[in-house]
């Protein structure tokens, strides 16, 4: 299936997680604090990365802080 | 000695004169915002330089690329972290983002910005009400970036927001405060903590937003985009201070006329020739 993943589309295995997307997306171990999910333009809570399928044509922002005022 | 506090004019007031946000004292007065920076470690000098206790950071997609992060200089020099909602043009947008805020930096603090256009960056006055409203209903302390409006400043106050932020002028114009009267509305009417944001282009800028009464100063583009940004901030930090004590002092009236600081009593005679009988 296709994820657009920070509007980039992303072949991802049918039965994938957000937490797989992280783990691809980050690299192993920085998948911590900082780091915060919108599926489909809603908040997806840390405590829901693993059960979390997504979706054919399923939209995923993966946002971390970046210096601003 | 009582023991009982002092007052603002006080003996011991110097030492005691924090800045309390939603219960939360500071003992700096200047906020620094970490957005255009050249680097990492430009933005780490010039944090350590302005004494800032609190810093805002924005959230954007992740760069796997990317090497050291904001966040690592934060904690190094010890800022307390305030997310910000820049960028965003609807309250939806904003609500969300200070959702993802909290999920990612565990604080339920925020910076709302809700712009315009992104030509002027000017506060989007309804959506921010909106905005404001719904975030201090889900247990958010909202500080508020809004028009130098009197009138929609009591209106972020009356929804219960934590602090209110009025321009001085556009985000990164430099342009200073183009309307100190209404901000001076703004301090005289509000109770919550008043602080100035964007529009300082200099030191200067600074010490008058605390002579007219701010509670504190937000500086970004000021300090980070000088051609010396540590430098800038220890001139900042040092005219917000000054601009605190000179508020605190009780400035002189104004007047269209002289006012001698010596008296003209006593006036000696020094017409030339003796003494005529």
């Amino acid at each position: 299936m296709t994820v657009t993943v920070n509007g980039e589309a992303t072949e991802l295995a049918e039965d994938a997680t957000v937490e797989h997307v992280l783990a691809r997306h980050l690299g192993p171990g920085r998948a911590g604090s900082g780091v915060a999910v919108a599926l489909n333009g809603e908040v997806v809570s840390r405590t829901e990365w693993s059960a979390r399928r997504l979706r054919h044509h399923d939209r995923l922002e993966v946002l971390a802080a970046r210096g601003g005022g | 000695m009582t023991g009982s506090r002092c007052s603002p004019q006080g003996e011991g007031a110097d030492i005691d004169d924090p800045l309390v946000i939603a219960g939360v004292s500071y003992s700096s007065r200047l906020i620094m915002g970490t957005g255009g920076a050249p680097n990492l470690d430009a933005l780490e000098k010039a944090l350590v330089a302005s004494g800032a206790e609190l810093a805002t950071v924005a959230l954007r997609r992740v760069s796997p690329a990317a090497r050291g992060s904001v966040l690592d200089v934060l904690e190094r020099t010890g800022c307390r972290l305030l997310p910000n909602t820049a960028g965003c043009f609807t309250a939806r947008d904003a609500v969300t983002t200070a959702q993802l805020a909290r999920e990612a930096f565990s604080t339920d603090w925020i910076k709302l910005e809700v712009i315009a256009d992104e030509h002027t960056l000017l506060p989007e006055a309804v959506e921010l009400l909106d905005a404001a409203e719904k975030l201090v209903d889900d247990g958010f302390s909202v500080l508020a970036y809004t028009n130098d409006d009197p009138v929609l400043a009591l209106r972020l106050e009356a929804v219960g927001c934590a602090a209110v932020m009025p321009l001085g002028s556009p985000i990164g114009s430099g342009m200073g405060i183009l309307n100190p009267f209404n901000l001076s509305l703004i301090v005289d009417r509000l109770s919550v903590p008043v602080i100035l944001d964007a529009g300082v282009g200099t030191a200067s800028d600074a010490a008058i937003a605390m002579e007219l009464g701010c509670d504190a100063v937000l500086a970004a583009s000021a300090v980070t985009r000088a051609r010396e940004p540590a430098t800038m901030a220890e001139a900042v930090r040092k005219a917000v201070e000054a601009g605190r004590l000179a508020r605190r002092a009780g400035r002189i009236p104004r007047r269209l006329y002289a006012e001698p600081s010596t008296t003209f009593e006593d006036l000696p005679d020094l017409k030339s020739g003796p003494q005529q009988d």
